[in-house]
């Protein structure tokens, strides 16, 4: 049983701000990630389509674990 | 008497004032900026993860159109014209793989064809060949791309032009598919 004290609205603030970077960061990779395959792709370069496409995934579950982090917060 | 004591049942005013103090207006429609920004920065928070999930998916996308491409087999071999009749410093528009896909010929030698599609990689404007200059341009926004291989040269296009790969056989010139990993 736990005896943790709930969080008080400005230490969920500063969990949120935490999460918000780390995510926007993701975010912004994923976004190089889609443009730079969609680039070699149409110049016919697939060598790199599915590594890509692994990374990308992987960021977004690194996302939801943050964001399963964030839904945490407000139960 | 708890109520008055918790500090996050109480709305905090932009200045941090009391509210005693602050505008008519603001008492009437009091918003709490210390919650504004819990609540703003959260929902941003799970936007992203939405945007993320986008971006995850059409990934994945670009990796199965690959795919389905391999699967759909062979380019189709297309007839483009008489050998004879395109002469040398010639150029030939044509459609390949499909009719809606415009290409072009060339001819800069007696023994050497070339052949591109002709839609420009910034924004799909036709090009012209300028065979005089070894060069195509596209008039749009001046985008200019080597003849002898299609990479681009100058102006906005990144990527070069697909190019054509021919055969010919008994005086026919045959567009065969497109040559890969021209990057």
């Amino acid at each position: 049983m736990s005896d943790r004290r709930p969080l008080s609205r400005q230490e969920r603030t500063v969990i949120v701000s935490g999460i918000l970077c780390i995510v926007l960061t993701l975010v912004l990779m994923q976004l190089w990630l889609i443009s730079a395959t969609m680039n070699a792709w149409l110049g016919g370069d697939e060598s790199i389509v599915w590594p890509a496409a692994l990374a990308s995934v992987g960021c977004f579950l690194l996302n939801a674990g943050l964001l399963w982090h964030l839904f945490q917060l407000d139960r | 008497m708890a109520r008055d004591l918790d500090p996050e049942l109480h709305t905090i005013p932009p200045n941090r004032g009391e509210m005693e103090d602050q505008p008519t207006w603001r008492r009437d429609f009091p918003i709490d900026t210390a919650q504004d920004a819990y609540v703003a920065r959260r929902d941003f928070t799970k936007f992203l993860g939405l945007t993320s999930l986008a971006l995850a998916v059409g990934q994945v996308w670009i990796g199965l159109q690959s795919r389905w491409r391999h699967a759909r087999g062979k380019w189709p071999i297309v007839a483009i014209g008489e050998l004879e009749k395109l002469s040398v410093g010639d150029a030939l528009a044509f459609h390949y793989p499909t009719d809606t896909d415009p290409a072009i010929l060339l001819r800069p030698e007696t023994d050497r064809l070339l052949a591109y599609s002709s839609q420009c990689t910034h924004l799909q404007c036709p090009v012209l060949p300028e065979i005089e200059h070894n060069r195509l341009h596209c008039p749009c926004h001046a985008g200019y791309f080597d003849m002898n291989s299609g990479r681009p040269i100058a102006g906005p296009p990144r990527r070069p032009l697909p190019r054509i790969s021919l055969e010919v056989r008994s005086g026919t010139i045959y567009a065969t598919g497109f040559e890969e990993n021209q990057t």
